[in-house]
């Protein structure tokens, strides 16, 4: 068991974030300030994984979101919506103005994403603990259709306090879905604090090992890594695979990062917008 | 009638490549022709009603039309989250069928009596809520069940009940039954849903031996409501009597008397609702017994209309 979980995440190697990185985390920001709120923290920590899922990884139309052959994407942890939005504009679902409108009376950009309101948002997420059972239907109805789509789940390491994924993780071994992905964005700081402390999760690999899951672990900012693991999927016939991302929650803003004060932030001061964009600024 | 349902799945499995069933940790063998038939659209899936709510979204978010079964307490208070936004809030044609209304599970005790099902699952938006009489009424419900593009609550009575919507045709979501009408001019009503019903015939034959008219408006359709029906039937009466297996808070008599309060406004007529008080059961036995022990069965019910009239 790891003595100090946030120890380790600071110690993890951290290559320095690119361009493409720090230009998503932008765009998380202006709809952070548009909307005078959001999941800073836990958007943060998430921005590597959905990059590399809709760079490289994954098989989508963003000017066809229903295409039925597509691979599907659950953001389980839907309070970390704030980078799937950014990820999804950026890539065309719809258009980047959108974003400053987060939250706002108006928006079709809620604080948790809403399926049928925001073009390729798959579920409607917020409430924790409910992405991998969708997941699990969601790659059966694959399996009963004969389709070669993979689905992909992203889970919250808080989120993961929820009995009810580990009745789908039961479930997925039982039904031997090889086309189904388990991503754990395991940034060690759930709202309350240090998952450590709130809720130990250790040792997190094995429990999924146990539980029947192909089991890697990866450092959740390190786009080439990233690649290499989920571009290889999947990792074992007739087994699911779970994907542990070692991840820092508030990554890319110094003042924020492994900060349980960042999960969420309102009304932040116009100071500190001026101090978030600097902090992402290209060099 | 829960035989009657669940060979409508197979049946409907048969016509239509979208149904699929998804059982918990059911009675050996449920279903196995099925199973034989259509191996990749049968599940039994264990003790794990959060999942298995999810797991049915996921499917039906691709098109499919699963029917889950479990018993009735664990697919609406276990799970009520997974309902609420997996298939409410997602609008997704899943079906509930749920074992054990009411006081079904009487010997069980109070963990396997769902009381007040029908309160939590109608006022979940997108829900339908359907409580049919007998094994025939199921039949013609679960053919109209397989297009109805939203998800449905379904609460089975105990199995064996005795027919009383013979001669009835078809099944329209959100429509009322009037199962027994009179023409005088100023009638009893009673309103009643699921098993209730039956019980509320035999008062109604009961009164009828005493010289007191009465209609009795089945509304196996608790959500969506029948609305101008009820309006219709209810407006001359000289007393309405809602009749239910179920808590008085929230379910049916509060569905009816929440209607009437504005389509009879200004000419309500005078209202009693029969139903469970605000308790767990206190004992066992059989369903009848219970249903006794709150005042539901039909001599019970003819006492409180002759009260309600003046006349003991």
């Amino acid at each position: 068991m790891t003595a100090d979980p946030i120890a380790l995440a600071r110690s993890l190697p951290a290559p320095p974030l690119d361009a493409r990185s720090r230009y998503l985390r932008r765009l998380t920001v202006d709809a952070l300030i548009g909307g005078e709120r959001g999941h800073i923290g836990s958007t943060m920590s998430l921005i590597e994984i959905l990059r590399v899922l809709y760079d490289s990884v994954l098989s989508y139309r963003a000017d066809e979101p229903d295409w039925p052959a597509r691979d599907r994407c659950v953001l389980s942890k839907g309070h970390g919506c704030l980078a799937l939005y950014a990820v999804l504009a950026d890539k065309g679902f719809f258009e980047t103005a959108a974003l400053t409108d987060f939250c706002r009376h108006h928006s079709f950009l809620g604080g948790h994403p809403e399926r049928g309101k925001v073009p390729g948002v798959e579920a409607s997420t917020g409430a924790l603990g409910h992405g991998l059972s969708l997941g699990v239907g969601m790659a059966l109805a694959q399996r009963m259709r004969g389709r070669a789509a993979r689905v992909f789940v992203i889970m919250g390491d808080g989120e993961i306090n929820e009995g009810s994924v580990w009745e789908a993780a039961m479930s997925a071994a039982k039904h031997r879905l090889d086309n189904l992905v388990a991503i754990v964005d395991y940034n060690k700081i759930q709202s309350a604090g240090p998952t450590a402390v709130i809720q130990e999760l250790e040792p997190l690999a094995d429990k999924w090992r146990a539980f029947g899951f192909e089991t890697v672990e990866v450092n959740g900012h390190d786009v080439t890594a990233l690649e290499e693991v989920l571009g290889a999927l999947p990792r074992a016939t007739g087994k699911p695979t779970a994907v542990i991302c070692h991840t820092v929650k508030g990554k890319g803003i110094p003042f924020a990062e492994h900060d349980p004060s960042w999960h969420h932030k309102s009304k932040l001061p116009v100071e500190v917008h001026a101090d978030l964009y600097a902090a992402l600024e290209d060099a | 009638m829960r035989r009657t349902c669940l060979n409508m799945v197979h049946e409907l499995a048969k016509r239509d490549d979208r149904v699929v069933f998804i059982g918990s940790d059911l009675s050996p063998g449920l279903l196995d022709d099925m199973k034989a038939s259509f191996p990749d659209r049968h599940y039994m899936e264990g003790v794990a009603e959060a999942n298995i709510i999810g797991m049915a979204a996921g499917m039906a978010m691709d098109g499919y039309v699963p029917y889950v079964n479990t018993i009735a307490t664990f697919i609406t208070r276990r799970c009520y989250e997974q309902v609420a936004v997996d298939l409410c809030l997602h609008d997704l044609p899943v079906r509930l069928i749920a074992n054990g209304g009411g006081y079904v599970y009487a010997p069980l005790g109070p963990t396997h009596q769902a009381t007040e099902d029908i309160a939590i699952m109608r006022a979940l938006p997108n829900m339908a809520v359907v409580c049919p009489a007998d094994a025939d009424e199921m039949t013609r419900f679960m053919e109209a069940s397989l297009d109805w593009p939203h998800p449905i609550y379904i609460r089975m009575a105990k199995g064996g009940d005795p027919v009383v919507t013979q001669g009835q045709k078809g099944f329209e979501i959100g429509k009322g039954v009037l199962l027994r009408d009179d023409p005088s001019a100023n009638p009893v009503v009673f309103v009643a849903t699921g098993v209730a019903t039956t019980r509320c015939l035999a008062a109604a034959e009961a009164l009828a031996e005493r010289g007191i008219a009465s209609r009795v408006l089945h509304l196996p359709t608790v959500k969506p409501l029948d609305e101008a029906m009820l309006a219709d039937v209810a407006a001359p009466a000289r007393l309405v009597v809602t009749v239910e297996e179920h808590s008085l808070i929230g379910g049916l008599g509060s569905a009816i008397s929440d209607s009437l309060l504005v389509s009879l406004e200004g000419r309500l007529p005078p209202l009693r609702k029969l139903g469970i008080p605000d308790i767990f059961a206190k004992a066992y036995g059989g369903q009848d017994d219970l249903m006794h022990d709150v005042g539901l069965q039909p001599p019970q019910i003819v006492a409180t209309v002759e009260r309600a009239l003046g006349l003991n």
